[in-house]
């Protein structure tokens, strides 16, 4: 059975789907925000593998059709964008000024917690991207001289952990007009982030989408002036 | 038929994407060329939304899914996370928070006195 289970290729996505639809079952029943379906589908999904002994590579050759679709379902981001461009036309300056203060934010917050650590050089520019997608944070960890695996893990941590609080922490700092929500949510955690805004609302959804592709790119801007800082 | 369509659209757009990032070296992923790509087609009118919209949707809706298998992989980066994982993950969760806060807040106020400023104008 499990020599089986491992070299299925359909077992490591039925499970993640399966571990998706228990989440949103349980957020449903007893309407709690920190059941987020996501993080209760990856902790199903780590319990299974644990439990049935299946390798991760074995659960990757399986499920790896599910992120195949990663690319194409961000490009896809465009339409929700499109549908609010009027939007995004009037609010042009609050939504440039949004992003890069929070991009900057980032990347000082991260500066001074690196400082109060006494992390490496190699350990700060490692979480330096550490809001923005993956695909152009790891390359920007690299160049830097930082450890890009762990950028990797620590990107999809933010994701995951925005997606889980970025309702909550909305709500407790009084962040209520849906651009500002969608903003505050895409530049704070990207693509993953982004499928909370979408829940949240169509213009939440569009202007979290806008801010993966523009956070990306300022980071890759700004990101070098402060790796030379320690 | 519409769906044929509609999802060789959409991938075609990545594939031009996956094209970008192969011939401009700098640090930009496929899909965020696509993204550009498939905002600009729309607008120019070159490809019209009902050409692409349901599938779209269906792509945008089942996205969470999608990072299942990353962030299952934590799991693996355990060895590699081991020495540095309390001052990773108070740094994690306090910026995170802080992101949220700044941008939210600085871009409601803009917002707003904009709004304030409209209606005083108006009066």
């Amino acid at each position: 059975m499990q020599t089986f289970l491992s070299h299925s290729l359909f077992f490591g996505v039925v499970i993640s789907l399966i571990g998706y639809e228990i989440g949103l079952f349980l957020k449903k029943r007893f309407k709690k925000s920190y059941l987020n379906p996501l993080l209760i589908s990856i902790v199903f999904v780590i319990g299974c593998l644990l439990l049935l002994d299946v390798p991760y590579d074995n659960y990757y050759e399986g499920a790896k059709y599910i992120s195949y679709l990663l690319t194409p379902a961000t490009v896809c981001l465009a339409v929700s964008l499109y549908e609010q461009l009027e939007l995004l036309k009037a609010h042009k300056k609050a939504i440039i000024l949004g992003i890069g203060s929070g991009v900057l934010a980032s990347l000082l917050s991260v500066f001074l917690f690196a400082l109060l650590f006494h992390l490496s050089h190699e350990e700060y520019v490692t979480l330096l991207p550490k809001s923005i997608t993956t695909a152009i944070g790891m390359v920007i960890s690299e160049e830097l001289g930082g450890i890009s695996n762990i950028t990797v893990a620590v990107i999809i941590m933010t994701g995951v952990l925005g997606n889980m609080i970025a309702e909550g922490v909305c709500k407790v700092f009084h962040i209520e007009e849906p651009i500002a929500k969608g903003l505050a949510i895409g530049t704070a955690a990207h693509a993953i982030g982004t499928t909370k805004a979408m829940e949240l609302g169509e213009v939440e959804g569009a202007m979290s989408s806008l801010s993966i592709a523009v956070a990306g790119l300022l980071t890759v801007i700004l990101a070098p002036l402060f790796a030379h800082l320690i | 038929m519409k769906y044929i369509k509609q999802f060789g659209i959409i991938l075609g757009i990545s594939f031009i994407g996956e094209l970008c990032k192969n011939v401009i070296p700098i640090a930009i992923p496929a899909s965020i060329y696509g993204l550009v790509l498939m905002l600009l087609i729309l607008k120019l009118g070159i490809l019209k939304l009902e050409q692409v919209k349901e599938t779209a949707n269906f792509l945008i809706e089942i996205m969470p899914i999608m990072f299942i298998p990353a962030a299952v992989g934590l799991l693996e980066s355990w060895g590699i996370l081991k020495g540095i994982w309390f001052p990773m993950i108070v740094t994690t969760v306090i910026t995170t928070i802080i992101v949220i806060a700044v941008t939210g807040r600085i871009t409601q106020f803009i917002i707003r006195s904009r709004k304030k400023g409209t209606h005083a104008d108006i009066s």
